[in-house]
This record gives C-alpha cells, sequence and structure tokens, in this order.
C-alpha cells in the first residue's frame, strides 16, 4: 500500500508545531498502524531528518500508551481498539491520513506525536485506590462478592488510562476514566469504606488538571479501547450526589488516604 | 470551602445543578403546552383556563414563575461556566475530528440554548407583558391574542424554527439530565432512548401544532 | 567472587520464619531517615516501592514509562498461581513447591521457591484487599482454572488480563504513597548507571528521557525491579521498550548476572506474518484449558483445517504427553512444536504454526461460555489475523517470552553489590531452567510485596553507611561514562538504524540459540555476534540530539548492551552442556528426544562474573543442593 501522512511535528513542549507531510510507500496491509510508522521512521532517519516521536510500548492493546488521533478518530476508526491494534487493512490504498497527538490542555504535547499524561497518575494519587497496606489483608475468601458486581468491576477497571476518552470528548472531560476507576472500586466490597471520599477527591481532582465537564455526547464510549460504557459517569455521579447528602465527617471517615 | 461552594465548584456539580433545572423547565414545558392546546377548544375554555391563573391560583403561579425563573438563571449560568471550562479544556483544536457518537441534539444544545433564552424574552415580552405587538393584543384574551398573532407568517416562522431548536434540546438534555443525575436510563444508540425521543416529539408537535393550525385557520 | 546464597538454616518450612526472627530490624522512625531508590514500576517494582514507602522508608521511583501503570507486568494475560487449595483438589504449598521446582527442571534455589509457595497465599489475600476484580463464582467465591505443569486448578484470574489488574493494584497502591509525599516518582526517567562507593551501592545515574539530563540519585539501597531481556531476540512477546540496561549496567559494576541461557520459548503465540513485524503477541496458556494442538498427520498438508478429518490428525501433545496432555510445561509445548514443524507438518503460510483448536470445547460448553473465558483473547487474536477463532482453529507458534536468568541474588534478593537488590524477572531466583505459567506474577509480588519489605531492614540496619550525595567523585565518574555512551552513539551517523542492528541480532540469536542450540551453533553466535556489534559502533545511524525526547537514542543504548548480553548468552548456553528447562542443547537428548539433564555437573548456578570489556568474563558457580525434592527426570507422560 502506498499512503500518505499528514503528521503534527512538535519539537518540544514550548515549541510551535505544525502538520508535515509524508509518504508511507510499500506498506503491508498485514502491518500495524504503528509498524507503518516505524518504516516511515526508518526512511527518516537514513533521509537524516528526525523520526516521528510517538509514544507505544507493549504494541497489543493493554499498556495504554500509544496515542494518537487518525484522521479525527481517537485510535483510529475501528471500535475496541488501542492504535497499536489498528492495521493497515483498514485503510485504502492511496488514502491520505491524519495523524495528530491527542489534543487537550491536561496532556499538554511533550514532542510530535507524545504527550504528557501524568494528569491521569494524579486523578488517581487523589483517591483512586483502596488504602489496604501490605500485609494485613484476611483471608481471601472472607469477601463474598457477588458475579454480577465483579464482572461489572472488571468492565470498569479494564481501563487502560491511555486518555482516548478526554482527546475524543468535544469538551475536553475526562470523565469516563475517572468514572471507570469510581465505579470499578465501589461495586466491590473492599472499596465501599473509602468511596464517598474516593468520589469527591477524584472529580476535584479530574476539575483542577483542567479537563472539561462531561456533556454526554457519548464520543467516549466509542474511542474506547476497552469499550468503557457512559453508565459508569452516572455512577460516579450518583455517588456524588450522595456524598454531597453525607456530613463531611462521614466522608472523611473512610481512610486516611 | 463550605459542602454548597464544593459541588458547586465541580464540573459534576454544575452538570448536576444544569439537570435539576432542565427538568424542572421540561415539567413546566408540558403544562404550557397541554395548556396552549386548549386553544382548539375555543376561545371560552383557553380564555377561563388563563383567567383562572390569574385569578383564584395566582399566587401559584408567581411561585412557578419564581421557581422557573431560578431554575433559568441556575440552567444558564452553569451552561455558560461549563461551557467556558470546556473551551479552555481544548485550546489547540484537531486539524480533522469526524464524531461518531454526538447527536445533533447533543451538538445543538449550545447555539439551541441561546436562541432559546433569545426566544423566552421574546416570548415573555410578546404574550406576557404585551410589550412587543405585531398585531393587536389585548390584555386577558389569550385566545384573541394567539389567533391574532399567528395570522402573521413571521410570527409563526419565529415559533415553529425556535421549537425545532427546544425539540433537539429536549432530546438530548432529557436523556442526558436523567443520566447526570444517575440513572442508567436508554441507550448511547441515538434510536435507543424512547422517553427522550417521545418526550421531544411530543413537545415539539403539541407546540408547533398551534401557531402552525392558526396560520392555516383550522382553529376554531 | 563469593557467592554467599544466606539460605537459613532449618527445616525447609521454617526458614522464612526464623529468617524473619533473625534479620535485624529498622526502627519506625528511623525508616524515614533512609533513602530507596526503586527502579522499575511492574508488579515487583511497583509493589515494592509502595510497600516500602508504607513502611515509612523515603523511596523515589523510577520508570521510563510515562506512567508506572504502564509497566510490561501489564500484559500478563492468564493468572497467578497460589496455593489456597480453594478447590479442594490436593494443593498445599509443597505441592506448589514442588511443582516449581520440577517445573524448572531443578535448576532453582530450593529454600527460595518454597518461600515462594508459602507466601503466595498472602499475595492472593493482599490483591483482593486492594480490589483486583478477580473472576468469582455465583456465590461469591474467588474462582480458579488450570494452567501447564500443574494436576491442580491453582490460578486466579481476571479475565485474560491478571497482570493488568494486579499492576494497577499495585500502581494504585503506589499512587496512594506518591500522593501522600512518601514516593518521589520520576516517570520518563531511565537508569543508565549504578553507582558503587566502598563496594556499596550508593545509587544511580538516570537520563530524563524528556529534556536528556544526565542526573544523579543518591540512596541507602538500591532496588531494581527492572524485568527481564527477552528483547535481546528483537522478536519477542516483551514490550517494545523492555529492556536489559539497567541490570547489564549493574553486571558491569559487579553484579554477578545468573543463568544468562535460561530463556522461555512461550508455545502460544500468534505466527509471525512479515518482516515489518515489529513484536510478536501471546496467546495465553490458559487457552491450552479448552483448545486442542494438532498438525496434520501428513506433511504438507494444504487442506484448509476443517476439511482434515479426524483420522488424519495429530492431537500431538495429547499422544506424547498423555497425563498432561495439552497443559504439557511450555519448554515441552514449544519443543514439540518445533519438532511438528521441522517435519513439514507444520500449517499456515510460513509452515511455522501450529493449529490450537477450539472446535470440541465449543461443541462441548458452547460457544458463549468460551467467549466468557477467552473473550478479549480471541478478539485480539482476530484483530490482528483477520480470522475467527470460533469458526477456524487459531495458528500459533512459539515465542520468547520470559527469561529465567538474571542478576543473581541472595535469599534477601540481594546482588553480589551489597545494597543493590534485585526483584521480579530481573533477577534469576525462582524458576530454575523453566517458569510454570502463572508464576511470574507470583513471584513479582511477593518478591515487592513480601520479601524486599523484610530483607532490605536487615540490611540498612546492619551496615554503617557513609553519609553521601551526588558531588561524590563516583557520581561524576559515572555521568560522565554516561555522557560518552550517549555522545559517542549521537555522533556516529553511520548507515543504518538501531532497528535494523537489533533485528539482525535478534535472528542470530533465534538460530543459535533459541529453542534448540548446539555447540556448533553457538560458537557461530559468538563469532558473529561481536562482529555485528563492532559494525554497530561504526554504521549506526542516530538522529536527533541528546537534549531533547530522542527514541531512537534511548532504543540505540539498550540495543548496545543487548549486544553484550547476547554474547554472554550464548557463553553461558555453551558452557552447560547438558539440557534442562529452556535450555535445549542438541546434543544432550534422551532417545525420544526429552531434555537430558547432567546432575552430576551442572547442578548449579552459573554466575557470571564482567571482567572488563576486553576480558572473558569470570564463570562462578553456586552449588543446587536438593534436599526435599527428588531429583528426577522430569516426566507429564
Amino acid at each position: 500500500m502506498n499512503l500518505t501522512l499528514r503528521v503534527w511535528r512538535q519539537a518540544g513542549p514550548k515549541a510551535p508545531g505544525k502538520m508535515v507531510e509524508y509518504k508511507a510507500t510499500e506498506i503491508s496491509p498485514e502491518a500495524s498502524f504503528l509498524e507503518m510508522m516505524d518504516v516511515v521512521n526508518d526512511e527518516l532517519t537514513l533521509k537524516g531528518e528526525e523520526p516521528i516521536a510517538f509514544d507505544h510500548d507493549c504494541r497489543e492493546g493493554i499498556c495504554g500508551s500509544c496515542s494518537m488521533m487518525i484522521d479525527g478518530h481517537a485510535h483510529g476508526p475501528n471500535q475496541g481498539t488501542a492504535t497499536c491494534q489498528l492495521h493497515m487493512r483498514s485503510f485504502e490504498d492511496g488514502a491520505t491520513i491524519f495523524v495528530e497527538p491527542w489534543r487537550v490542555r491536561a496532556f499538554p504535547v511533550v514532542k510530535d506525536l507524545c504527550v504528557d499524561r501524568s494528569a491521569f497518575d494524579r486523578i488517581i494519587a487523589a483517591g483512586g485506590f483502596i488504602t489496604a497496606a501490605t500485609g494485613g489483608a484476611q483471608d481471601a475468601n472472607n469477601v463474598l462478592v457477588p458475579k454480577v458486581a465483579s464482572d461489572l468491576a472488571m468492565d470498569s477497571a479494564a481501563c487502560i488510562g491511555c486518555g482516548a476518552c478526554a482527546a475524543a470528548c468535544p469538551n475536553g472531560s475526562a470523565s469516563l476514566f475517572t468514572a471507570a476507576k469510581i465505579t470499578h472500586l465501589a461495586q466491590l466490597p473492599q472499596g465501599q469504606p473509602e468511596r464517598y471520599r474516593r468520589v469527591v477527591e477524584m472529580v476535584a481532582q479530574h476539575d483542577a488538571e483542567g479537563f472539561g465537564g462531561c456533556t454526554l455526547h457519548g464520543e467516549c464510549q466509542l474511542a474506547c479501547p476497552k469499550e468503557i460504557s457512559i453508565d459508569t459517569i452516572s455512577r460516579m455521579n450518583r455517588d456524588y450526589m450522595v456524598a454531597a447528602a453525607m456530613s463531611q465527617e462521614e466522608k472523611v471517615g473512610g481512610g486516611t488516604g | 470551602m463550605t459542602r454548597a461552594v464544593s459541588f458547586w465548584s465541580s464540573t459534576v456539580g454544575k452538570k448536576i445543578v444544569m439537570a435539576v433545572s432542565g427538568l424542572i423547565m421540561v415539567g413546566f414545558v408540558i403544562l404550557h403546552m397541554v395548556g396552549n392546546l386548549q386553544i382548539f377548544e375555543g376561545s371560552a375554555k383557553l380564555n377561563s383556563y388563563s383567567a383562572f391563573l390569574h385569578g383564584p391560583a395566582n399566587e401559584v403561579l408567581w411561585i412557578v414563575r419564581v421557581v422557573l425563573l431560578l431554575a433559568l438563571v441556575a440552567h444558564v449560568v452553569s451552561a455558560y461556566q461549563l461551557t467556558v471550562l470546556d473551551r479552555a479544556a481544548r485550546p489547540v483544536p484537531y486539524a480533522k475530528r469526524d464524531l461518531q457518537a454526538a447527536t445533533i441534539g447533543s451538538r445543538t444544545m449550545r447555539i439551541g440554548g441561546i436562541i432559546l433564552a433569545l426566544f423566552i424574552v421574546l416570548h415573555i415580552l410578546h404574550f406576557t407583558t404585551l410589550t412587543l405587538q405585531p398585531a393587536a393584543l389585548t390584555e386577558g384574551d389569550v385566545y384573541a391574542n394567539g389567533i391574532a398573532s399567528f395570522q402573521l407568517g413571521w410570527v409563526t416562522a419565529i415559533y415553529v424554527v425556535a421549537m425545532i431548536f427546544l425539540g433537539l434540546h429536549l432530546y438530548h438534555g432529557a436523556w442526558s439530565s436523567v443520566r447526570t443525575l444517575g440513572f442508567e436510563r436508554g441507550r448511547l444508540d441515538p434510536f435507543k432512548r424512547p422517553v427522550a425521543i417521545v418526550l421531544a416529539l411530543v413537545v415539539w408537535a403539541g407546540f408547533t401544532l398551534v401557531p402552525v393550525a392558526v396560520y392555516f385557520h383550522l382553529v376554531p | 567472587m563469593e557467592l554467599r546464597s544466606r539460605v537459613p538454616d532449618g527445616p525447609i518450612e521454617e526458614k522464612w520464619d526464623s529468617h524473619r526472627f533473625d534479620m535485624k530490624l529498622v526502627n519506625p522512625a528511623n525508616k524515614r531517615k533512609y533513602t530507596v531508590i526503586v527502579v522499575g514500576s511492574g508488579l515487583a517494582g511497583g509493589a515494592g516501592a509502595a510497600t516500602l514507602a508504607e513502611l515509612g522508608y523515603n523511596v523515589k521511583c523510577f520508570c521510563f514509562q510515562d506512567s508506572p501503570r504502564r509497566a510490561h507486568s501489564i500484559a500478563a494475560q492468564g493468572g497467578i498461581n497460589a496455593a489456597k487449595n480453594y478447590q479442594n483438589d490436593g494443593d498445599s504449598v509443597q505441592r506448589l513447591f514442588y511443582d516449581t521446582v520440577k517445573g524448572g527442571d531443578f535448576r532453582s534455589r530450593e529454600a527460595n521457591v518454597y518461600r515462594l509457595a508459602q507466601i503466595s497465599v498472602n499475595i492472593i489475600d493482599q490483591c483482593v484487599a486492594q480490589g483486583v476484580p478477580f473472576a468469582r463464582e455465583y456465590g461469591g467465591l474467588l474462582a480458579n482454572r488450570s494452567f501447564g505443569g500443574a494436576q491442580v486448578s491453582r490460578t486466579f484470574y481476571a479475565r485474560g488480563q491478571t497482570g493488568q489488574q494486579l499492576l494497577l493494584g499495585a500502581y494504585q497502591a503506589l499512587e496512594r504513597q506518591i500522593g501522600k509525599g512518601m514516593v518521589t516518582m520520576y516517570p520518563r526517567t531511565e537508569m543508565l548507571d549504578v553507582v558503587v562507593i566502598d563496594g556499596v551501592a550508593r545509587g544511580i545515574v538516570t537520563r530524563n528521557l524528556i529534556t536528556g539530563a544526565i542526573e544523579s540519585h543518591a540512596a541507602d539501597a538500591v532496588v531494581l525491579g527492572t524485568g527481564g531481556y527477552g528483547n535481546v531476540f528483537y522478536l519477542s512477546t516483551n514490550a517494545k521498550g523492555s529492556n536489559a540496561t539497567a541490570i547489564w549496567r549493574a553486571y558491569k559494576r559487579g553484579a554477578a548476572f545468573a543463568n544468562p541461557c535460561f530463556t522461555q520459548i512461550h508455545p502460544t503465540c500468534i505466527p509471525k506474518s512479515g518482516d515489518y513485524q515489529s513484536k510478536l503477541t501471546l496467546m495465553s496458556e490458559s487457552l491450552r484449558n479448552d483448545g486442542r494442538v494438532w498438525v496434520p498427520l501428513a506433511k504438507g498438508d494444504k487442506r484448509k483445517p476443517d476439511t482434515i478429518p479426524e483420522a488424519e490428525r495429530d492431537y500431538y501433545l495429547e499422544r506424547m504427553y498423555p497425563s498432561y496432555g495439552n497443559l504439557a510445561p511450555r519448554d515441552i509445548a514449544s519443543r514439540a512444536a518445533k519438532r511438528v514443524c521441522d517435519e513439514g507438518r507444520g500449517v499456515g503460510p510460513t509452515g511455522l504454526g501450529v493449529y490450537l483448536d477450539f472446535a470440541a470445547a465449543i461443541a462441548r460448553v458452547g460457544e458463549d461460555a468460551i467467549r466468557e473465558r477467552y473473550g478479549n483473547l480471541f478478539v485480539m487474536y482476530q484483530r490482528i489475523t483477520d480470522e475467527n477463532p470460533y469458526r477456524v482453529p487459531m495458528r500459533i507458534y512459539p515465542a520468547v517470552h520470559y527469561t529465567m536468568g538474571g542478576l543473581w541474588v541472595d535469599y534477601n534478593l540481594m546482588s553480589t553489590i551489597p545494597g543493590l537488590h534485585v526483584l521480579g524477572e530481573a533477577n534469576f531466583s525462582d524458576h530454575g531452567a523453566n517458569r510454570l505459567g502463572a508464576s511470574a506474577l507470583m513471584q513479582g509480588l511477593a518478591d515487592g510485596y513480601f520479601i524486599i519489605s523484610n530483607t532490605i531492614a536487615d540490611y540498612l540496619a546492619a551496615k554503617k553507611l557513609s553519609a553521601v550525595d551526588t558531588t561524590h567523585a563516583a557520581f561524576k565518574e559515572a555521568e560522565s561514562r554516561v555522557s560518552e555512551m550517549t555522545k559517542k552513539l549521537l555522533a556516529t551517523k553511520g548507515s543504518r538504524t538501531v532497528d535494523s542492528f537489533h533485528r539482525e541480532l535478534g535472528n542470530i540469536m533465534w538460530e543459535y540459540c533459541g529453542m534448540a542450540r548446539n555447540e556448533a551453533g553457538l560458537k557461530t553466535a559468538l563469532e558473529k555476534i561481536p562482529k555485528l556489534r563492532e559494525e554497530f559502533w561504526r554504521e549506526v545511524n542516530v538522529p536527533g540530539s541528546a537534549d531533547t525526547l530522542n527514541q531512537a537514542l534511548e532504543k540505540a543504548g539498550r540495543v548496545a548492551d543487548f549486544f553484550e548480553l547476547a554474547e554472554l548468552m550464548c557463553r553461558d548456553a555453551l558452557e552447560r552442556k547438558e539440557s534442562c528447562g529452556g535450555h535445549f542443547r542438541e546434543e544432550y537428548q534422551t532417545a525420544d528426544g526429552e531434555a537430558l539433564r547432567d546432575d552430576e555437573h551442572y547442578a548449579y548456578v552459573s554466575a557470571w562474573e564482567y571482567a572488563g570489556d576486553k576480558a572473558t568474563p569470570v564463570l562462578n558457580k553456586e552449588p543446587l543442593e536438593f534436599e526435599y525434592v527428588h531429583l528426577a527426570q522430569r516426566s507429564y507422560k
């Protein structure tokens, strides 16, 4: 296959950026999108140009590193896939493909297609955990978890933290990411003691990072490589309302973070 | 920070305020529509309903007006603030973006909201305060005022256009506000939101029917 | 070099208990005075960093990824073993211990493995308390599945994403400590050297991958949890970034490297499809619970799989190993696949593949049950190959997956450099010559949550460390060494890309030091690798500059280390004149083609000691004694 790429190039966080055109030639339709990028980069290197920086690691859709806006779709046109799982057979020969970084204020561009997603780490640090210091746990089977709850928790816990939800959201909101973690932990009996404190802290951090608010366009659900549902956002809001209705003492009582 | 402030300062809190205020207005809109449709039962019926509201039910009417005003202010202020936040969250736009899930309803919430806000002002100046008189209007004769106004094509056109935006606003607003309030009802698939679809269609049709029927002389 | 394993005396089941009593403690109020550097944020490093911080140590944690959540542990699919015996099927700590030592083909240290089996039960408790959503039965109890090399059901799992869920548990615990200020996290930071002062590890030198700044960090102890070196082979199931740089540079500072030739080839991966290919994707071993492995009986049979009648299929694992069948251990299943493909009976366009067929299981339990168990794996397979595995059998072929070798550590997980501790896949300790499925996660978490947190206190409390900061000459020396290498890589500007060298190195390793090895091949490799390495330093083209994000530069440094490590692997494979586990020397096999161990001469750990760039490394041996497990030829028949 032969393709034309229009790729965002930006030398550093403060540098100005622009879209630059490249040709990708003789690409196998069986190659993954990132393998196509490898080929382009090898050619750039040998021509003495700087290759295109992009985040990637596991290349099997689980680490959440890859993060490209491909032709106006987060992670490309296919649903339920990360960029690394996108294969060139999904494109027409001769196509022009736009490749851009996630465009969210809370994810500043580091270089070319790489962005800084540490905002997500800080949202987790604000409360996306169960306080359980090593060594104090009771026998695992003492906590019964209904299969339905466990399955639902797993659906949300599948989040890979790639940031596609915020990238796809017309409002630049990371509600789906935040709600997925809140839902994962709130489904489980172990997550109850800190449940309401968690939702308040995580939402506050989400806002402090500069993400926008959710208006339920639903773009995030279709962009999510793990197909996490916007139902999680309803659950987050529900918990948020309960938390608001509770006394402050009750919320704080859950854990010591 | 007090609890109310922290609630209001969060995006989720503001969304909840928007959802609740929106649902209050949805309730009002339905009552308003039912009231309007009485025009098809003739002058006596509609005018006596109006007289009832302004007479025995006057205190209730004022309470409703105050509640609606508060809801409207809360709705607009939260919408404005969220819009500012949302715009700021994406300072650099995409060179190419292809939305997949957003509906015409969700995409027109902001522009539709502005149009509806302007329409509400016009509508109050027109039928409530009688400040704007496209045709000669008389206080108390709601029926005659309606007939006189909607026989003018351009007045009817303004109302018809505004009601399209109301329908779209309700379609997304009704669905998203119940979701915002924690109900996992209706699907992302735009055709699998039965309540929102029915509500939007009924309200749109109910409100559009009156001016259009008047314009085409179909009202007794 | 003296290899003191520090295995405590006493009966094996009491060793860990009595050792914990004998070890020195650090007073809670004093812990904050100690700084511990943890490199790597996967199951071992992440769990270790979180736990050390919980205890009160001042922790600095480093990872090259943009977030600690992306460490490659996240890609582990199938599960984690624990001797809970929840299924009442005869499991016990003793049995997990036995299975692991036997699975490792009797090349691991008994005491370490026993401790691992003991701790396995605590790991599950800890992970459940953290909210890891393990699979459940309808009654709410934990579910188990079977895995290779065991006849009991002791594997806990979270769909096909067990590694991800366990890592997120550790990551969340780590983020909690970061939020509390107990851990300082350094993402996108790569360790490039370890600094040894007065014979003990006192810090590291790193490169900030965004700014390119070379920085020094001083500490009272250094912990490496930097994973394995499977990427020596270029194509492997490892993440692209997985590398050996941290352990390799530690080796060059005096840490012995143990059993480098012990690599695990995983039997169930999606076969390679072309030269552009950048990595191989694993299909979880758990699939062998329900999938049946077969090839056509006849050579070169190119018929579609569903048109080949039962009578003309060879379910070779079931035929050769009737009691374990499709659940034979990884090394054995991989070699069997290689054998049938070498016979010309391989399937798929390249002939390097065998079928993993679910038709029988779908007929037995229905498509929905299979989807429930393996849905995400099937989807993954379909995306890569464009074939629907519910309709046509999967095609699989072995691929490099895990490295049992690693830095040599004693019972306390300390390397031969005092103060330098090594956890998880980066050390050599628990898996011998072959790792059983679902045991890597177990070891990473055991090391991180439960072992290092105890043993580091013993080191810190016993050692009087002088005050050292990053102005020390040793830090400056390490910084300039690192900068020199960077400069040299950037200055070469030759005619070949880093990847082209890496790919060529991988081909050499796969050919001569892969699933089967022999003396002539290893000697060939030992000639080819130095030549290629020399060419690398002459012809490599690393674009860009040092003071910015430069992914080619990162890769170049890692590949430079892979060249040296590859040589050591071949040297080790050549020296070990026996077959054991993943190390299969063609000269040493039984009449029916199984690995033939030589316990009389090779029941030891090979611990290689760096002797300088030009000198041959020195082989030290730690003899392995088996008091509790009877040495026998492994039989899974």
